[in-house]
């Protein structure tokens, strides 16, 4: 098991320019089952193979895909989240950095009575190793195990999931769930999903700098969370009131630092670490394998 | 991106949000003639600077008269104000800001935020006009008063009724509340703002509600949109090294320290930051080069950071997932022999052809320090910098 998705998730590719196009490729190459991808215009043509639709929901009628991947530039990438949930698309992942802060604002309340969920954006996309890659992490890092992964970066979730693999310990699914204010999944979604998925023993949580997420994962860990969370959160050294890259990573008005979202953590018993480079071994510690 | 006071004012003004008369003023004798036409015997003389605290700094002076007011200019124009927000060196003013002095009765506060979690816009507002809002959160938690707002509806008249009463306004002032928020909102939404700030919002005497202070962020990921907006951007308020990494699409904030960093990806560039710190170093600046680097990015970015004159060494941390470790490694071997080094320079690659991007840096022949993780790299670094100095 895993969360999400996995070898059956049927994808859509939603924006197939020169990102689109490469991507497309690389998760091919992987083993996800890419069945459409839309670009108005090119709909009746193919693709390396890939059939391609003017629409999502005809593509969506005709291919039986159920998750989707967006690559459309900032501009048209509320339209075309709003435009997969429109199609009854199951789970739309959106990897589009720079969109504007109120056009995810409406997106988010629209989708609020749909049964699409949203990932991202400005996220690197899911994985469910050796089953399926919806997003634009490289493949090889990755190994298929227990462990789940959420994190807030890009990047860094690359270098935490290096390290889980390197000390031997896979992963069930690895999420990243973006670096804007205002996303879809959040934390708290991710946890939920992984305390109640039976292969996922323990979760690695990446945080960062800039609004409250993180303390309120805090808050649901004690609660309900009954298997090990490891959680590292960038920006200690963050200068206050500097956006550091990503739109959502600034401390404002006091709020949103590292330490305080660190101490949330660790007062609900997470295993914290102040080193980025000792995640994979903290969890292994975690799990009783040190 | 921010804007000065008195753009803020202006386009509130433009969306029926009461502002004082006023007038702006480049030189003493601007001031001068700008007291002059707006008249009164009370003038306030505001210098502007994007930074706060301005009043307690001394860019802030109520005088008399159109010669006093000239004289106030003058004091300010030209000179670095300091203030908690500006860093010891100050900002120079450039411009001042001629208003009318009004008989003030209260002040309150009224922002609009973004409420991340809710995800909606919020109205705050606070009797504690005047005082920084984030100090009465911490201090007085109960002063602030809080509506957010539907993006289906807008702000609504009766939430401004539940706030203004519960401040104490009067019928009058509470309709004018309606009608200066609901401005304020509306701006808010047309210019993708990121934070609209009246602080102090006062009631006069007379009874009007107007915004004495104003403070509009805008969203930087929608001013493709608003076009009108870029051009209120001023470059004297921004690091010339931060402007110039913008033209590159490199993201780089400049800090205190002197150790060098070039990072791909954002979290990754702060964690390296952080483990620089965690072994007894300073990061010198916050660089993400990006997911699609090239040769001419990681160029652009060397000559950025070595600009920095504090420096002693520099680290290249970079987890190829998109990007290849071969291609990094021939920008920065190629950014080395354009730029030259003169300080020691630690390369930790990890990820997509980890070992052709190695050997090309080894084959480079230049002094390069090579470190497999973070660690070692982040030590390797530090150590740098302690045996250079």
């Amino acid at each position: 098991m895993s969360i999400l998705v996995d070898s059956e998730s049927r994808l859509l590719i939603q924006g197939l320019g020169s990102a689109g196009k490469f991507h497309a490729a690389t998760m091919v190459e992987y083993g996800t089952k890419v069945v459409a991808a839309v670009h108005p215009g090119k709909g009746g043509t193919q693709w390396e193979g890939i059939p391609l639709y003017n629409r999502v929901k005809r593509a969506v009628e005709q291919t039986g895909a159920d998750v989707s991947i967006i690559f459309v530039p900032a501009p048209g990438a509320a339209d075309a989240i709003l435009e997969a949930a429109d199609a009854g698309v199951r789970l739309a992942v959106c990897i589009t950095e720079g969109i504007p802060i109120l056009d995810m604002l409406r997106v988010k309340h629209a989708l609020a009575g749909t049964n699409t969920t949203l990932i991202g954006p400005n996220c690197p996309g899911l994985i469910t190793p050796g089953e399926t890659k919806i997003g634009i992490m490289p493949g090889p890092i990755h190994k298929k195990g227990s462990i789940g992964v959420l994190s807030r970066s890009g990047t860094l979730t690359y270098e935490a999931v290096d390290q889980l693999t390197r000390v031997g310990l896979g992963q069930s699914t690895c999420i990243g769930l973006g670096g804007d204010p205002i996303k879809g999944l959040d934390f708290i979604d991710g946890l939920d999903l992984f305390e109640k998925d039976p292969q996922t023993q323990g979760v690695v949580l990446i945080g960062e700098i800039g609004g409250q997420a993180e303390e309120d994962a805090a808050a649901w860990i004690k609660q309900n969370m009954s298997k090990p969370v490891v959680a590292f959160i960038a920006g200690t050294t963050a200068p206050p009131g500097r956006r550091m890259g990503h739109a959502g990573a600034i401390v404002a008005g006091g709020k949103g630092t590292a330490s305080q979202k660190m101490q949330a953590l660790e007062a609900v018993g997470v295993a914290v670490t102040k080193n980025p480079a000792q995640i994979g071994d903290l969890m292994r510690e975690r799990l009783g394998r040190g | 991106m921010k804007i000065h006071e008195f753009q803020a004012k202006k386009i509130l003004a433009r969306y029926g949000v009461a502002v004082p008369r006023g007038l702006i003023a480049e030189t003493p004798d601007q001031a001068l003639q700008a007291a002059e036409e707006i008249g009164g015997d009370t003038i306030v003389v505001k210098a502007q600077i994007h930074a706060g605290g301005r009043g307690k700094g001394g860019g802030v002076k109520v005088v008399h008269g159109s010669r006093e007011s000239g004289d106030a200019a003058r004091g300010m124009l030209g000179v670095p104000l300091v203030t908690h927000q500006t860093g010891p060196l100050g900002q120079v003013v450039h411009r001042v800001l001629v208003e009318e002095g009004l008989p003030i009765d209260r002040e309150i506060y009224a922002g609009l935020v973004l409420d991340r979690a809710s995800a909606s816009v919020t109205l705050i507002m606070s009797s504690a006009g005047g005082m920084e809002i984030e100090e009465v959160a911490a201090r007085d938690p109960g002063k602030i008063l809080r509506e957010r707002i539907s993006p289906l509806t807008g702000l609504m008249p009766y939430q401004v009724r539940r706030l203004g009463y519960e401040l104490g306004l009067d019928k009058s002032q509470v309709s004018k509340a309606v009608k200066f928020l609901s401005g304020m909102y509306k701006a808010f939404m047309d210019l993708d703002a990121s934070l609209i700030e009246i602080n102090p919002l006062v009631v006069t005497s007379t009874g009007d509600l107007i915004a004495l202070d104003a403070k509009m962020n805008f969203d930087d990921n929608a001013i493709y949109r608003h076009p009108e907006l870029v051009e209120l951007r001023d470059l004297d308020e921004e690091d010339p090294a931060e402007v110039e990494a913008s033209k590159h699409n490199l993201s780089y904030i400049r800090l205190e320290g002197n150790i060098g960093c070039m990072v791909n990806g954002a979290g990754l560039a702060m964690a390296t930051m952080d483990i620089i710190k965690l072994c007894g170093g300073e990061p010198a600046n916050f660089l993400d080069v990006g997911g699609g680097t090239d040769a001419e990015r990681v160029e652009a970015a060397f000559k950025i950071i070595l600009a920095d004159k504090n420096v002693k060494a520099v680290l290249v941390n970079i987890f190829g997932g998109i990007v290849r470790c071969d291609v990094i490694a021939e920008g920065v071997v190629g950014a080395i022999e354009q730029v030259g080094m003169k300080v020691p320079l630690v390369v930790r690659l990890q990820g997509t052809l980890v070992e052709r991007g190695r050997e090309i840096l080894k084959s480079s022949g230049l002094d390069i320090i090579p470190a497999e993780s973070m660690q070692e790299a982040a030590e390797a670094v530090v150590e740098a910098v302690r045996s250079a100095s």
